[in-house]
């Protein structure tokens, strides 16, 4: 059965239709987890709760946006929110916790070795990005987001979005270039 | 106009722009300096781009405790999940028209009593 067919049951109530969505898209949305909370862990908890929140909100999916790009939002809420409870009892500042952990990509046999090596560092270099900092270069730079959308799941201003974006960039750019390895980190 | 000056703009200037402004971009123009600079957060970018294609595999069994716990959830609110997706929509619907059908009723009884 195709996607949309699929979206259209589950919009009615077909469960086992929306499980078969789960399947198709869990490695994707697992993906953007890891990437937002920075391990696999959290993520297993954001993944759930996505899906949780994508069958209890399907009825509201209009089909404007593709399926994915749904997904990729309430994905982005609900890592904001793990993330904000996880920590508020911590003392530090949001922005400034650090939680770099080794994401262990999946086999791409397309990806040359030279190639793979560099990927792996700048994700490295992501994870290790305050989470707040990090949501922003991982929904815009790697997964494309518009600005106007992130800033309306993470509950900030567009302008916020911004400046956090860039600050994402720069600590990204002095971490890749500032260790000696200006000709290989990327 | 010096690197100095153009340094803070590079994680905005790669997008290019919003504003153009002319005196950074004649700067960069002219300065290998600022360009090797502005080269670099492009291949970070194009880097970062990249990773949207790189998979995590989850745990093997990751996917099915969301299947079960989705499974749980609907079993622990029938009713909302009878009344997920677009159904939700119609009942809420219907109870809105209900509504308004009973206070039309009434006000009408109100006019002819």
């Amino acid at each position: 059965m195709e996607q949309a067919e699929l979206v259209g049951a589950a919009r009615e109530g077909d469960r086992q239709a929306f499980e078969e969505l789960v399947r198709r898209t869990y490695v994707d949305t697992f993906t953007l987890a890891c990437r937002l909370t920075g391990n696999q862990e959290d993520a297993g908890d954001v993944v759930q709760d996505t899906y949780l929140r994508a069958w209890r909100g399907i009825g509201r999916f209009r089909g404007e946006a593709q399926f994915s790009t749904w997904l990729y939002r309430i994905t982005a809420n609900a890592a904001a929110t793990h993330v904000h409870k996880r920590y508020r009892h911590r003392t530090e500042p949001l922005d400034e916790l650090n939680e770099p952990t080794e994401l262990h990509p999946g086999a791409q046999p397309d990806v040359a070795a030279e190639s793979a090596e560099m990927l792996d560092k700048l994700a490295a270099a992501v994870a290790g990005l305050p989470p707040k900092l990090r949501a922003l270069v991982v929904l815009k730079d790697v997964y494309g987001l518009p600005h106007e959308e992130i800033a309306e799941e993470l509950g900030i201003t567009v302008a916020a979005a911004k400046v956090r974006l860039h600050r994402a960039r720069r600590r990204l750019r002095d971490v890749l270039y500032e260790q000696g390895e200006e000709a290989h980190a990327v | 106009m010096r690197c100095e000056d153009v340094s803070p703009l590079m994680p905005a200037l790669v997008d290019g722009p919003e504003v153009p402004n002319i005196a950074v971009q004649r700067h960069v123009e002219t300065c290998l300096r600022c360009q090797a600079e502005l080269a670099r957060y492009r291949r970070m970018l194009r880097g970062l781009h990249d990773l949207r294609t790189r998979y995590v595999e989850p745990a093997p069994e990751s996917l099915d405790e969301t299947l079960a716990a989705l499974a749980e959830s609907s079993e622990r609110n029938p009713v909302l999940s009878i009344l997920s997706g677009r159904r939700l929509a119609y009942a809420g619907a219907i109870g809105v028209a209900a509504v308004l059908v009973a206070r039309n009723r009434r006000k009408s009884l109100r006019l002819a009593g």
